[in-house]
């Protein structure tokens, strides 16, 4: 069923990715948890933090990936929100790639300061 | 129509020893999309119907009313009406089952446009199951043998799983990703669509499962299983939705879609 703005091929792999970030989600939120017990149990201060993750590939990475599971869920997720709201179309799409864009380099920013 | 003169046998409720008839107070919607509920009295009787309760508005208080029903034993899925707020068939409904206390409050399906009183217009309901590729297609011809298709082979048994609809609209009024999104094909059309892509002997599935797909097609579904819990004849549409999805994925990875 065409709607309009995105051919059916494109609404279907956006379902599909938002399916696959979903699962990347469910698993990066529970590592990103275990990271903060561990780090609040053992008393981390945030030098010692630093101290671990600067220059690490490791975590880098592994943020890196939550990040852009975020960057392609959140959008496609509020793109449906606002589909039943009756708002679709280029324009919101147009929105939502922006949206995507600002949280990819939002987020990778953040990545940066704790690992660069 | 000829109606005995007698008063029909009415229910006998034993309260503290006591047994007495009870009546049923019933709101009815009268109107189209702008009406409001009218209240008729109707002698509670045993294992009454909801759609014995409207047939007595009609024949007996209120002429006017306008309601719709064919077979009276849920065959034709003509009677569906919403029933203290829920979707049901109303033929198939008793009174006991549903009556909060004594009352009953009758209005039509949901999320399809009123043309009076009880009765909707189910025009876009059934261009949705054409929308969705609902009709076989096949490559016989008469002079072709029949084709063998094995009850116990998986696509069989999905078929079966779904094949009893009667087309009543209960699962279509009950889902709200329909009434959020109007061109939402639902999951009467859906499940109709599922049917198809599991008959093996038809050749359109590629041009189903590109009409199924996408943004107004089974990837709106939420699945929240209001139509699976509403269906009167045990059909679970999600099921089918669900496997749709499948299907459409494994296309679109393809390049087939
Ligand atoms: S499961 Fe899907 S089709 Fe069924 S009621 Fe929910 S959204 Fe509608
Ligand atoms: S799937 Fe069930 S509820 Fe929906 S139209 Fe068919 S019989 Fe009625
Ligand atoms: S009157 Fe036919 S299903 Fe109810």
């Amino acid at each position: 069923m065409n709607s309009g703005a995105s051919s059916v091929r494109t609404q279907v792999l956006l379902w599909g990715a938002q399916r696959v970030s979903a699962a990347l989600l469910a698993l990066c939120v529970v590592v990103h948890l275990i990271t903060i017990i561990y780090a609040v149990r053992n008393g981390l201060s945030a030098a010692e933090i630093l101290g671990r993750t600067r220059g690490s590939f490791a975590w880098g990475a592994f943020y890196a990936l939550f990040v852009a599971a975020v960057a392609v869920h959140a959008p496609i997720g509020m793109r449906n929100i606002f589909a039943e709201m009756g708002l679709r179309g280029r324009g919101v799409d147009m929105l939502l790639v922006v949206l995507a864009v600002l949280l990819a380099l939002w987020g990778l920013r953040a990545v940066w300061a704790v690992v660069g | 129509m000829v109606f005995s003169a007698k008063p029909p046998r009415l229910r006998a409720s034993a309260v503290k020893g006591l047994t007495f008839m009870t009546t049923l107070k019933v709101k009815i919607w009268r109107g189209t999309e702008s009406g409001q509920f009218q209240t008729y009295d109707v002698p509670r009787l045993e294992s009454q119907t909801v759609l014995d309760v409207v047939t007595y508005v009609q024949r007996r208080l209120d002429p006017s009313l306008a309601y719709r029903f064919a077979c009276r034993v849920g065959v034709c899925g003509s009677c569906a009406m919403t029933v203290n707020g829920v979707s049901r068939w109303t033929c198939r409904t008793h009174v006991d089952k549903v009556a909060a206390g004594d009352t009953l409050e009758i209005a039509p399906l949901r999320n399809l446009p009123v043309i009076r009183d009880l009765a909707t217009d189910m025009t876009e309901f059934f261009d949705k199951w054409a929308k969705a590729r609902g009709r076989f297609t096949g490559a016989h011809t008469r002079k072709d043998d029949f084709a063998t298709v094995k009850p116990e082979s998986k696509e069989r048994k999905r078929v079966d799983a779904g094949i009893e609809c009667i087309g009543c609209g209960v699962c279509y009024s009950a889902c709200e990703v329909v009434t959020w999104k109007p061109d939402y094909l639902g999951p009467a059309a859906l499940n109709r669509a599922w049917t198809l892509a599991n008959d093996v002997r038809d050749v359109a599935q590629q041009e189903r499962l590109a009409a199924v797909a996408g943004d107004a097609g089974c990837h709106a579904c939420h699945t929240h299983l209001n139509c699976t819990e509403r269906c009167p004849k045990g059909i679970s549409p999600t099921a089918g939705i669900a496997g749709l999805k499948r299907l459409v994925l494994k296309a679109a990875m393809k390049g087939e879609l």
